[in-house]
């Protein structure tokens, strides 16, 4: 009876909590749908009317135009660093060869190392070498940021292949170049897409770069952008509701579409131990 | 596994290293170097003064509330994102709660998919006294609004900001401790079963000692996450009102790119760098690279 009771008010609490989670997003998509006015009035009630206007102004306003700079600099930044970070594990992970142990402290060293205290030099470097207010050096600089986290991913995965594979096609006469094309990387392909989506969400969130790097309006990721919006239209606020809610559709999108492999890789770091 | 020669090994390394060289680990040295000047993005002028910039940070009482909103930060996100994660996984791995977990853990953890600049942009306006919701809310239910503006007030902005962080990322932690807890074997739970443990003294005695690991590392994870703080205080109050809210990361940012105080903003972040890097030693370990090797 105790027990009963216990379960109860777990489940309560716990129902109580997901309210707390999902109540401003329920506020956010309605609030979209409102015409500024009604927003000031009746904030708690469904809008009168929905107003799909708001989410066309926003495209029209910006938002479509951010869109498009984010997906273009997540989508290189993303392949970029996933495609290093595959080719930069297979030494390490499954070759033999002196200086190993140099090579993967420097690249894991990399996670320690906060992007907030290399700003300032990444500034300066990236002025001059004439790369300010281009989305190259954002491309280059996010995916530099996620390459020691995803090596650390995939040299993991790939010594858990068996070495015998790697044998029997050395006797076969394969060169190692085949090897890694043709046996590692098709093996390794659950732990690479995870890995890419694990970048791809760190890269499409990411803010301080992408507001330094960057000058031209025209030029902008989401993240800023939006910043920008709201800086510029502080009377209409139901379209900076409607850019937020476009601007987080993509993502949510993906997750719904793709839970298992957003799941193993978000977890695959931090439960090897 | 073979020999290989050089050549190989060297193109494959070659790409990840050069990036991970130059857009990485030189930057902290220049910041390293560049802190023992004084200069400015936007003047010539490039004078050595020693450690002046350091002596200045030490002296400057902005520095002090930085250091204390993000220990702030530090403290809510440790208790919030592991302490209460922890309890929720746990609880969602009992039992009694199998059946719904996927429900709850899924909903827990869709705020982390959001940009900070949503989330933040969002808190802004529903605890905004003109045109948010909470409020009136408030009002509703008998408390006394007139003065209460939670991120507009130098008292709760940090930890409106803080709390607003907590929102978005306990579903994202509560996710890696469940799968933490799922990977431990389930007889020793059966075992315990048998000798008649209840629920708190399983977790105590089984589910902490096993994912221990897990702890640690998402401990510092989310330790140096804090001490790094910058993108949910730069879209709610920019540090505001006056520096109440200012982290190490956001000051940084403004003594350099807002007051042109290069020098000193070298020296702020080489102070940043420092601490997590002692920090995220800790965090190598957890990851035993050695019994990799």
């Amino acid at each position: 009876m105790k027990k009963k009771i216990l379960h109860v008010i777990a489940y309560v609490l716990f129902i109580l909590f997901a309210v707390i989670i999902i109540l401003p997003l329920i506020w956010m998509a309605v609030t979209g749908f409102k015409t500024n006015q009604e927003m000031f009035l009746a904030p708690f009630s469904l809008p009168e009317k929905w107003v799909w206007q708001n989410y066309v102004d926003a495209w029209n306003q910006g938002i479509g135009i951010y869109l498009k700079n984010s997906v273009v600099i997540t989508v290189l930044a993303t392949t970029l660093s996933t495609f290093v970070s595959c080719l930069a594990a297979y030494p390490l992970a499954r070759l033999n060869f002196k200086s190993k142990k140099v090579w993967v402290y420097l690249i894991l060293g990399g996670l320690m190392l906060a992007p907030q205290s290399s700003v300032i030099s990444l500034f300066k470097m990236v002025k001059i070498a004439g790369l300010y207010d281009t989305q190259t050096s954002l491309v280059l600089i996010d995916a530099a940021f996620r390459i020691p986290f995803a090596t650390f991913l995939i040299m993991t995965f790939y010594k858990s292949i068996s070495y015998s594979l790697d044998e029997s096609a050395y006797i076969d006469g394969a060169t190692t170049w085949q090897i890694f094309c043709k046996i590692i990387v098709p093996l390794s392909k659950p732990i690479i897409a995870s890995c890419a989506i694990v970048s791809f969400r760190a890269v499409w969130n990411e803010l301080m770069f992408a507001n330094i790097m960057l000058q031209s309006t025209a030029k902008k990721t989401v993240p800023v952008g939006l910043m920008n919006f709201q800086g510029m239209t502080t009377t209409n606020w139901t379209l900076v509701v409607a850019s937020m809610v476009i601007a987080s559709l993509p993502l949510m999108i993906a997750f719904l579409a793709l839970q298992r492999q957003f799941v193993r890789g978000l977890t695959a770091g931090s439960v090897k131990g | 596994m073979r020999k290989k020669n050089q050549k190989t090994i060297g193109i494959y390394l070659l790409p990840a290293m050069a990036m991970v060289i130059v857009i990485l680990y030189l930057p902290i040295f220049i910041n390293l170097y560049e802190s023992f000047f004084k200069w400015g993005a936007m003047s010539t002028k490039h004078t050595f003064v020693g450690i002046d910039n350091y002596l200045k940070m030490f002296q400057d009482e902005i520095f002090y509330v930085a250091m204390k909103n993000n220990l702030i930060f530090t403290v809510m996100s440790v208790v919030c994102q592991i302490g209460i994660s922890l309890i929720i996984a746990s609880v969602l791995e009992s039992k009694f709660m199998r059946k719904s977990q996927n429900f709850f853990r899924t909903i827990y953890f869709i705020p982390s998919l959001l940009m900070v600049t949503v989330v933040g942009i969002t808190c802004k306006m529903i605890v905004s006294p003109s045109i948010g919701v909470l409020n009136p809310m408030l009002e509703k239910i008998g408390m006394d609004v007139s003065n209460l503006d939670l991120l507009g007030s130098a008292g709760t902005a940090t930890y409106t900001i803080a709390a607003m962080s907590q929102w978005q990322y306990i579903g994202y932690t509560v996710i890696l401790f469940i799968v933490a807890i799922q990977n431990i074997p389930e007889d020793l739970y059966e075992a315990a079963d048998i000798d008649g443990a209840g629920a708190v003294k399983k977790f105590m005695y089984i589910t902490l000692p096993e994912i221990k690991d897990t702890i640690l590392i998402n401990t510092i994870i989310t330790v140096t996450g804090s001490i790094r703080e910058y993108d949910e205080v730069f879209v709610t109050t920019n540090g505001g009102p006056g520096h109440a809210t200012e982290t190490l990361a956001t000051y940084l940012y403004k003594v350099g790119f807002r007051n042109d105080q290069m020098g000193y903003a070298s020296a702020l972040a080489f102070f940043i760098f420092l601490v997590t890097f002692i920090i995220g030693l800790l965090q190598m370990k957890g990851y035993n690279l050695d019994e990799q090797n």
